[in-house]
């Protein structure tokens, strides 16, 4: 009897899977045409994203970049025979005006200051922002403010430099108090004795060093001021002061103190309650009454204050957000370790809130540097004002698309920017598992 | 702040210096000076302010609210012309701003929650474009895309002139004309109306009830009412058998049926525009500026909300629908019956703020000419008479007001559909 049994001595060689389970045609029946519903949404898709494709890039592509004036895009277009009102795009504008979008009227000569203050900024806040930058530019940080504030409106350097001597005299007053009697008359002291200085002293002194030692580069009026240069500075004062400001009112309304807390509410329920726009009407209407007479304040100034504080009330319930998610346990036990209330803040409780609260800080931030357009309709010269006020211009009289696609442009890649780097952020600062 | 509670040794009674280290004191200590600090802050932008006020000649007084305002409002829901007192300037472009926002507020909910949801699909390029859509709208300012709006409203839409010619064609089997110049719908309109109530005579908030729509409204609602009531029964009827009877024919016609009843009595019909002369005659117009802050608001909230609404679905946890798969509830139900109740719960505190962030962007119609409170009172009112002080005080006084009663209704409703803990 034959042996019929069959045993295999070696293994069968793997299959490949078959071609519309792997590859580009895998992929596709997984994520776009897995069901008869997925493939109908998929084409549906499709079409929009070629309707709108084909109703912009026809019009997006075109050859005017070295027009002078609308005129010459049209007559460039007509030589290629694409007439009509959207035949294609003048991006001669573009090229023509970007230092005004950019800059707005600021003096075409001094230009290499804004400019040195962005790159400026750039080293101030790269050890801010990254780990494995030499933590000794952090000096470099806590002067830029005034740097750039002095490199962009000019005159004399003793301004500046009067109103950082406030701060040093403040640290200075709160050492010496604090050691020699308590903490608490240290920071009173401390607080009111910089107010004095600015109040009363600060200019005074300016104008006196400046006689004696005359230092300065040329003032430039804030008129001139405009642009995304206006935007980016309004949007980094904001930034730069709200975060502060913020923490304080958010430890304020968390505080036992009933009146700081009544205030810190009052302020934050206000501010958030009120649109920006009547607060920016406020600053260029009604500030100046609040202010002794005689004081003028500038238009810039005025509402850089009022976006602060706009942002500030917004920053502060983020923080307060933070602040309420930490366990309860974290505070019991910066008490039981025998923290005071700074020491626990400083070292348990902030660190980990502000953490928490990041996505909110930086969408806070966005937002404050998106309203920074607001401005324009109190009279400052924003990039959108800027837009209407290159149309006023008989060359690009009638441009409209390709300024607010630029101003667009601009403003997606600043905020997206931010918004990436706070992702980047929470990974780096992620402690969970 | 409150830890040492060690006594007072023995002996020694209060000393001044407990002021300062004393943390039982210590806080008195702060409070007092930080209001003495800041009743001196208030004090000097006070006294300022009256002094800059009689260097002007000024006085704070709301005499110029009954005066003739002088302006037209070219967008208006009530009767107004322009001798009517400032004050129903004023009222009227309130009212614009309540329903720019009304208007924004449902479909910025709708297109959010549409995108928020498209944004979980499997499909990977559906996916993609709605997070394009939603990167693009965040990350560029609103007033830009008012603006934006608005332009392409005025220059790529017909003018009515083309509609003459036959270059243009309007919408909806002759029902809706979008031009240059605005949006003409169809009006609601009855032959057998039962008029208006008057309210608050003659005065500057004097305002027109249509008896009409409260006939109509009331009729819905209570059908509404009543299919609620016949869903208990069937609830109850389910709980107690375990047979659900079929209802949902009922449901519809106690709601819609009643209402259509009303609608033949009333002789309801729609009022078309209608092209004659250089433009449309009839029918309901809406400027293009409230077309153009309609549309950028909605879009531009839509993408806030819909983020809020991924990141709600989002956090609760997958057990949850396994479970309610495993109990052998259906997909449609495990979304509405244990997905959704819990979703909402964290999509809804977001979403208040995101409503009131619309509300307060309604305020950037300056921009585009429509004539809501900011353009108004704090607008050509402001202007017009020179009182700064009032008018801004009175228009933030409202804004607040309107941000207080939407966080107030939406707290109430978020603390109904909070989870109840022990």
């Amino acid at each position: 009897m034959a042996d019929l049994s069959f045993v295999r001595t070696e293994l069968v060689p793997q299959k490949t899977p078959p071609a519309s389970e792997v590859g580009v045609i895998g992929w596709m029946r997984a994520n776009l045409f897995s069901s008869i519903g997925n493939s109908i949404l998929t084409l549906l898709t499709l079409y929009c994203i070629y309707l709108v494709l084909a109703s912009i890039l026809p019009w997006a592509i075109s050859p005017t970049w070295g027009a002078a004036s609308l005129t010459e895009c049209r007559g460039i277009l007509h030589e290629l025979g694409r007439e009509g009102h959207f035949s294609g795009a003048c991006w001669g504008v573009i090229r023509d005006r970007w230092t005004q979008l950019l800059f707005g009227f600021y003096p075409s000569e001094l230009y290499w200051r804004p400019i040195l203050a962005f790159i400026l900024l750039g080293v101030a806040l790269a050890p801010v922002l990254f780990d494995g930058v030499t933590k000794k530019l952090l000096l470099l940080t806590a002067v830029y403010p005034f740097l750039c504030f002095w490199l962009i409106w000019g005159g004399s350097i003793w301004l500046p430099i009067s109103i950082i001597l406030g701060f040093v005299f403040a640290i200075v007053i709160y050492g010496i108090v604090s050691k020699a009697t308590s903490t608490l008359l240290g920071a009173i002291v401390a607080i009111v004795t910089p107010i004095i200085w600015w109040l009363f002293l600060a200019a005074p002194f300016g104008n006196l060093m400046q006689s004696f030692i005359p230092l300065g580069i040329e003032a430039v009026q804030s008129d001139k001021i405009g642009g995304f240069m206006l935007a980016i500075l309004i949007g980094l004062t904001g930034i730069f002061l709200s975060l502060p400001m913020g923490i304080v009112l958010a430890l304020g309304r968390q505080s036992d103190l009933p009146i700081l807390k009544g205030v810190c509410v009052a302020f934050i329920e206000f501010i958030r309650g009120v649109p920006l726009i009547t607060l920016l009407f406020v600053a260029s209407t009604l500030l100046n009454y609040f202010l002794p007479p005689g004081t003028s304040f500038d238009l810039v100034l005025r509402v850089m204050i009022m976006v602060t504080l706009f942002a500030a009330a917004y920053m502060a319930e983020v923080v307060r957000g933070g602040l309420a998610a930490l366990p309860k346990g974290q505070y019991e036990a910066a008490d039981s370790l025998g923290l005071d209330y700074w020491q626990a803040q400083r070292l348990i409780i902030m660190p980990q809130a502000l953490k928490i609260s990041i996505p909110g800080i930086v969408s806070t931030f966005i937002g404050l540097f998106k309203d920074t357009t607001l401005v324009g309709i109190v009279g400052l010269l924003d990039p959108l004002a800027l837009s209407t006020n290159i149309r006023a211009d008989m060359a690009w009289n009638g441009i409209l698309w390709e300024l607010y696609g630029f101003i667009a442009l601009i403003f997606f890649i600043f905020c997206f920017a931010m918004s990436r780097y706070s992702m980047y952020l929470e990974r780096k600062l992620a402690t969970g598992h | 702040m409150t830890m040492s509670n060690t006594p007072n040794p023995a002996g020694q009674g209060f000393q001044m210096s407990q002021l300062l280290y004393d943390t039982r004191y210590r806080s008195m200590t702060i409070q007092i000076v930080a209001l003495i600090l800041i009743l001196l802050a208030f004090g000097w932008l006070i006294n300022n302010t009256v002094v800059n006020l009689a260097n002007l000649g000024k006085e704070i007084q709301f005499k110029f609210l009954g005066e003739p305002a002088g302006y037209d409002i070219n967008q208006r829901l009530l009767d107004y012309n322009s001798q009517d007192s400032h004050l129903r300037a004023g009222f009227i472009g309130l009212l614009n701003t309540l329903l720019l926002a009304f208007l924004g507020c449902v479909t910025a909910t709708i297109l959010g929650v549409f995108i928020g949801v498209m944004r979980l699909s499997k499909n990977w390029l559906v996916a993609r474009v709605m997070t394009a859509y939603i990167e693009i709208f965040r990350n560029v300012p609103v007033l830009l895309w008012i603006i934006v709006i608005f332009s392409i409203m005025i220059e790529v839409m017909s003018p009515p002139s083309a509609f003459r010619k036959g270059d243009a064609s309007m919408l909806f089997n002759e029902s809706v004309a979008i031009t240059n110049r605005g949006v003409y719908i169809p009006e609601p309109l009855f032959h057998n109306t039962l008029g208006n109530i008057p309210l608050f005579g003659e005065s500057s908030l004097r305002f027109d009830v249509s008896l009409d729509l409260i006939a109509f409204l009331v009729v819905l609602f209570a059908g509404i009412y009543a299919a609620m009531r016949v869903k208990r029964r069937a609830d109850k009827i389910q709980s107690e058998t375990g047979e659900r009877p079929t209802t949902w024919w009922q449901r519809l016609a106690l709601i819609f049926v009643p209402a259509a009843i009303l609608l033949t009595v009333l002789g309801f019909h729609l009022g078309y525009p209608e092209l004659k002369g250089f433009n449309f005659k009839g029918g309901t117009y809406m400027r293009n500026s409230l077309i153009a802050l309609w549309l950028a608001l909605s879009l531009y909230t839509a993408a806030f909300i819909a983020e809020n609404v991924r990141a709600g679905i989002q956090a609760v946890s997958k057990g949850q629908s396994e479970a309610a798969f495993a109990l052998g509830i259906s997909p449609g139900r495990t979304m509405n019956l244990v997905i959704l109740p819990q979703a909402l719960r964290i999509i809804i505190p977001p979403l208040i703020s995101q409503y009131l962030n619309l509300t307060k962007n309604t305020s950037l119609a300056i921009a585009v000419g429509y004539m809501d409170m900011t353009g108004t009172l704090m607008g050509i009112t402001l202007n017009q008479t020179g009182r700064e002080m009032e008018t801004l005080l009175m228009g933030m006084a409202v804004y607040l007001a309107i941000s207080l009663i939407i966080s107030g209704v939406m707290n109430w409703y978020n603390n109904s559909v909070k989870l109840v803990e022990r």
